[in-house]
């Protein structure tokens, strides 16, 4: 059959077909589930008022502040590394891109296990400071600082070549035209993908559990798969969940405001 | 160790892998002398200027500023820095800052001079190049001319001895040129030793002492302004002339073209 459709044909065809699929699928979804079953083990009213206000003010404000201590552990050590890679000193560089190639190719939870369990093996008596918020810090900042390393050597190196020949000209040192001129450029490019890595961090956070934590230590998605064992039943899952995606939602429109400003500044 | 030049070159080669830009430089540059290097693209021009303030490191040779010896591994590199202003093509303004704070961030930090004297002479240095205006915008904001007198502003305002400038106006709009070469005019008027790449033969005759012509990495022919441009010796320098001040007449390529 030859085909002799004009174009306004070709996507009236197209597009119903798309709406026709999507339609199906949800339809198919809504028949087939069983909503009362599920309501029953996620969605009870009166267990999730209970888990209020535990989940905010423990729970919430955990993940904010495990979150926030790996980034800035994260942060520090990532902008170390990423000096380290753009060294004229070569075993710096190769000790920063073993680290990097090492702590993004294992799982997150890896090494929080390594954290827990190896540190104390090898450093007897000594504790990591701040108890478990330490490790925690240590261990997201550990994984995120691979990633920043590579994200600020980027940045820097997104700044053109003149700044720093112009600053070396006025006759500032290396490292004083990097800390005055490069860095607060850089920085400027690197914001919003620093800014995902926070995000990413706010779900890795919940890798705590692996650590061993007291009840007052808990975060989000400890805290609703112990009261979930204890109620036998998934709301504290799903509350847990929305406590994510309050915190997520609004940061990833931040991430895609700052890029659309970055683009215009362009 | 005394001397009346400014600048000093010796013997200076310069290779980047195989590539043997520079073959073999002597040059003096005598205080308060303004000097244009003239030369096509590829000669080795700007790679002599950068190789003055050690942008570029030298292969082998000796480059002496106000007598210090620049290409010494155990001088302090960036002191001597300090004492010669460097104008790029592209301005290299820090775009992160406003215009003020372009010519009081190097004051202060690599000077050490308090908030207030930075400031009186960074507003001194914008009001000679005249943009006093311009204090508070943005590089962003400014023009091609108006950002290149912004950068030689902050570079004077360092108080340096010497002046470098590598092809300031090869990045501007051919009606914003004339307001960057009023102001080296003006320095060159001041005493200020300067040294030019430049491809605008209007000024080197007009303001330069002196014009080296390069080729090939190599000093071809130097002399008076007036009978390098004017009456060159050297049939490369005649050609290269006649190419830059009237393009339009050169032949088309042949087929023994270079």
């Amino acid at each position: 059959m030859t085909s002799r459709l004009t174009r306004r044909q070709r996507r009236r065809i197209s597009q119903g077909a798309q709406y026709a699929v999507f339609v199906a699928v949800i339809v198919v979804i809504a028949v087939l589930a069983d909503w009362d079953r599920l309501q029953n083990q996620f969605a009870q009213a009166d267990l999730a008022e209970r888990l209020f206000p535990d989940i905010i003010t423990t729970a919430l404000r955990n993940t904010v502040v495990y979150t926030l201590s790996g980034f800035a552990f994260g942060l520090v050590l990532g902008l170390l590394i990423a000096l380290m890679r753009l060294s004229s000193v070569a075993p710096y560089r190769w000790a920063a891109s073993v680290y990097i190639e090492i702590f993004r190719g294992l799982p997150a939870l890896l090494i929080f296990i390594f954290v827990g369990v190896a540190v104390p093996l090898a450093f007897p008596g000594t504790e990591i400071p701040g108890g478990t918020y330490g490790k925690v810090a240590l261990g997201l900042g550990l994984v995120a600082a691979a990633y920043m390393a590579e994200t600020i050597r980027a940045g820097i190196q997104a700044v053109p070549k003149g700044q720093m020949e112009a600053a070396r000209s006025l006759g500032f040192s290396h490292a004083r035209a990097m800390v005055s001129v490069i860095l607060p450029q850089a920085y400027r490019i690197i914001i919003p993908p620093l800014t995902n890595e926070l995000v990413l961090l706010f779900k890795d956070s919940s890798l705590v559990l692996f650590l061993g934590v007291t009840l007052d230590e808990r975060e989000l998605t400890k805290f609703g798969r112990d009261l979930a064992s204890q109620t036998a039943n998934s709301t504290p899952i799903l509350v847990a969940g929305l406590c994510y995606l309050l915190v997520t939602i609004p940061l990833s429109f931040v991430v895609r405001r700052l890029e659309a400003r970055a683009a215009r500044a362009k | 160790m005394p001397t009346p030049n400014e600048i000093e070159i010796r013997g200076l080669h310069k290779s980047f892998g195989d590539n043997e830009v520079l073959r073999g430089i002597d040059l003096e540059v005598a205080t308060g002398e303004v000097v244009c290097v003239i030369g096509p693209s590829g000669s080795g021009k700007s790679t002599l200027l950068r190789c003055v303030n050690l942008l570029e490191e030298p292969t082998r040779g000796q480059v002496f500023v106000g007598g210090t010896e620049v290409t010494d591994l155990d001088v302090d590199i960036d002191a001597v820095r300090r004492r010669i202003g460097m104008v790029f093509q592209q301005f290299n303004l820090f775009p992160h800052v406003t215009v003020t704070e372009n010519l009081t961030l190097p004051q202060r930090r690599v000077l050490g001079r308090a908030k207030g004297h930075a400031a009186r002479v960074a507003r001194d240095n914008l009001e000679r190049v005249g943009l006093a205006d311009k204090a508070d915008a943005y590089p962003a904001q400014l023009s091609g001319g108006q950002q290149q007198r912004v950068a030689i502003a902050r570079a004077l305002a360092m108080g340096p001895e010497v002046m470098l400038f590598d092809e300031p106006t090869s990045a501007l709009d051919p009606e914003l040129v004339g307001d960057v070469l009023a102001v080296m005019r003006m320095l060159a008027a001041e005493g200020m030793t300067m040294m030019v790449v430049t491809h605008e033969m209007s000024f080197a005759r007009e303001v330069a002492d002196r014009v080296v012509f390069m080729d090939e990495g190599r000093i071809v022919e130097e002399g008076p302004a007036a009978q390098v441009v004017g009456e060159p010796r050297h049939a490369r320098t005649r050609h290269f002339l006649t190419r830059i001040l009237d393009p339009a007449a050169a032949e088309p390529p042949g087929p023994d073209a270079p």
